[in-house]
């Protein structure tokens, strides 16, 4: 490793330093989850766990969603912090009811007297043609029912901090790790998300966004893999003497509405870049806080929203390419939205 | 005991030959363009490059279950399946052809190239399946109950995993199937693992048809991977949902000779464990019995191999020379 200041992560392994940092602090701090034991999660999350902290706190559950995430919010009511993996996104089907009935609205029945320390972390994203059920992100419906605190990571540095500010949280936050930017060795990805990530443990704050790139001529408004896709097109269209403000919403609950404000009403142009569909969702919620204060903000051009437009996502490569916005498809929207 | 006649014999060896020889072929497809990855250094592999992108689950080993229960079935009976779908496909009659084609997202694929090799559809041959754990047992109730309302003798075989066995879907079906008297048989796939996760560790009994009795239907358990007992077993419970005497639970002991995926380096696996089951092939025990009761000659044996890869080379020729689908067509069938 060398100097232990520069030590770069991949996004994989930052989560699962955090876990396991919290899990050395805390006691009460366990992991369960499909796979996540022996092969240390499908996608990384939890890799390294089971053998520093032993089957007992580090526990392979039976396919049966509905009973270890609903387990994971009756273990979190008792004063136990579970962090729990719903291996992919697309699963949520099987266990919504303990997610979007229980898990998110018991402490608001409670009148604030029950505390859900719970993280359920999930993989999303496509762009590797795994298909329909295997390649949504789909945050957008969870960040639409009240009481879940929705963290999107974009790169290891963030995701250590996020992770550990998640599992000190006595709020249920769901964790969603892009396939395409873990940093795994079978999976292309975005080395942008490798990153500096300190030994020691640190927390990211939740609801503030960051501004990833400065600009002035538009502002781009983008989270997890979507932000390096962004930060390409940013790039190219520099040398063409357009200047990009991209700002990574890091979370969607809480939301960084001042950041996104401040930009628009710098650039007056706001294109919002997202991997979720198109509508009812993430893109359409940015557009409205920025119709909502219009009183404040100009805007030079109509808005654009890149996301998938509203099909499921489909296998054949070309088409899964045409469905999921690319680095292309945004620089042509912006070079469109400054003509 | 339930025999078959030579001729299902017959073809129960050639289906099983197609579906290995299928498989085994993919294992090198797949690994075209991805190994070693031009697309990234330092990567060992790339799941979402070559011409079959994205998650591969094989079914070599397993290929009694699927022809040992469809020596039994009509074009009109229904199958639902899971994301290892292609040994149950290929013995269904679906086009082995637009399978290949599927499964390399070619425009004369199964779904024009849109679902995959999780998500297969025949509407002639009455076959569909999923990549969510347990999903197909609910529709093949209501494929069950259709034909039921239709007052037709067809029946509807659900294939799933022993790990499906643990989701909520599983034991709702059961009792669904059993109240309203369906023409459903349940038939799970036990091959040891769900991924990394053996069924001692994820199942609290030996055995998923023990859990019939709990929803009051009859539950059988095939302990050898053999295709004769797993055909004699299923010939009773398809008669059963034909009579109108209701659904069954099979469970069948097979044995998963290739990764959960391709790609996926088995860190789980006993050492060994694989070439072990290897040595109680299920295609040479079938082979070895149509030899011995005088049903195959040698000429004859090797008539079918030659077809048999006739076949497959055909089907994996098929899927190259297609097209890809034009882009034009990515919003198109979000309705019908
Ligand atoms: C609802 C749901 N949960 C988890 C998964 C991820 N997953 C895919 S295959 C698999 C293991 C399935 O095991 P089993 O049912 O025994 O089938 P096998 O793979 O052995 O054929 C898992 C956990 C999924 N696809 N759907
Ligand atoms: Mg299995």
């Amino acid at each position: 490793m060398g100097n232990e200041n520069n030590r770069e992560l991949t996004m994989a392994a930052a989560i699962s330093e955090g876990m396991a940092q919290e899990m050395e602090r805390d006691e009460n701090v366990f992991v369960m989850g499909e796979d996540v034991a022996k092969y240390g999660g499908i996608f990384g999350a939890t890799g390294g766990l089971l053998d520093r902290f032993g089957a007992d706190r580090v526990m392979d559950t039976p396919i049966s969603e509905t009973a270890f995430i609903g387990a994971a919010t009756g273990a979190a009511a008792e004063g136990m912090r579970p962090v729990v993996e719903l291996m992919f996104v697309d699963f949520f089907g099987v266990c919504m009811d303990q997610i979007y009935n229980h898990m998110a609205k018991n402490i608001y029945m409670s009148g604030g007297n029950v505390k859900l320390p719970v993280v359920l972390t999930t993989a999303i994203g496509g762009g590797y043609n795994d298909a329909a059920q295997h390649s949504q992100c789909l945050y957008g419906l969870f960040a639409h029912v009240p009481g879940l605190k929705i963290v999107v990571p974009s790169n290891a540095y963030d995701a250590k901090g996020m992770m550990i500010e998640a599992i000190r949280d006595d709020n249920p936050v769901m964790y969603f790790f892009h396939k395409g930017i873990m940093g795994l060795l079978w999976m292309a990805y975005f080395t942008g998300s490798t990153t500096h990530v300190p030994e020691e443990s640190y927390t990211v704050p939740f609801g503030k966004a960051k501004v990833v790139r400065e600009g002035n001529d538009i502002t781009l408004v983008t989270l997890s893999q979507m932000v390096h896709k962004s930060m390409q097109a940013a790039e190219t269209l520099e040398s063409d003497g357009i200047s990009v403000e991209v700002i990574d919403l890091r979370t969607l609950v809480p939301l960084d509405k001042d950041t996104i404000l401040n930009s628009v009403a710098k650039t007056n142009r706001l294109c919002v870049a997202d991997e979720d569909y198109l509508s009812f969702g993430l893109s359409g919620e940015i557009v409205a806080i920025v119709a909502e204060n219009l009183d404040s903000i100009d805007l030079t051009c109509p808005v654009k929203r890149l996301a998938v437009k509203d099909m499921p996502i489909p296998y054949s490569p070309p088409l899964e390419n045409a469905a999921i916005p690319q680095s292309s498809d945004i620089e042509n929207t912006i070079r469109g939205m400054m003509a | 005991m339930i025999e078959p006649t030579t001729d299902k014999m017959l073809w129960m060896y050639e289906q099983m030959l197609i579906i290995r020889e299928f498989e085994e072929t993919m294992v090198n497809i797949y690994l075209e363009g991805k190994l070693p990855p031009e697309i990234q250094e330092g990567l060992a592999f790339d799941i979402g490059s070559g011409p079959v992108p994205g998650e591969m689950h094989l079914a070599a080993g397993q290929e009694p279950v699927a022809v040992g229960t469809c020596a039994h079935l009509k074009k009109d009976d229904t199958i639902t399946g899971t994301h290892r779908p292609h040994h149950f496909a290929i013995a269904k009659g679906v086009s082995i052809n637009a399978l290949a084609a599927e499964i390399f997202g070619k425009v004369t694929g199964l779904g024009r190239g849109k679902g995959g090799h999780m998500h297969l559809f025949d509407v002639e041959n009455k076959f569909g399946c999923s990549g969510i754990i347990g999903a197909g047992m609910p529709q093949a109730c209501g494929a069950a109950l259709a034909a039921k309302k239709k007052g037709k003798d067809w029946v509807t075989v659900t294939f799933f995993g022993e790990g499906a066995a643990n989701q909520g879907s599983f034991h709702e079906s059961l009792n669904l199937a059993a109240l309203w008297n369906l023409p459903v048989i349940f038939i799970c796939e036990d091959n040891s693992y769900a991924i990394s996760v053996t069924k001692d560790e994820s199942t609290a009994i030996a055995n998923n048809a023990d859990r019939a009795a709990g929803y009051g239907m009859p539950g059988v358990s095939v302990d050898n991977n053999d295709a004769l007992e797993v055909f004699s077993v299923v010939g009773e419970a398809v008669s059963r949902a034909r009579a109108g005497e209701g659904p069954s639970l099979i469970e069948c002991k097979t044995d998963r000779y290739l990764g959960h995926f391709q790609g996926d380096a088995e860190a789980y696996r006993p050492e060994g464990e694989v070439e072990k089951l290897r040595e109680n092939d299920p295609i040479d025990l079938l082979r070895d019995h149509l030899v011995a009761s005088d049903a195959m000659s040698d000429d004859n044996e090797k008539e079918i191999k030659d077809r048999a890869s006739a076949t497959v080379k055909a089907a994996y020729e098929f899927a190259r020379a297609s097209d890809y689908p034009d882009t034009s067509e990515v919003a198109q069938h979000v309705f019908v």
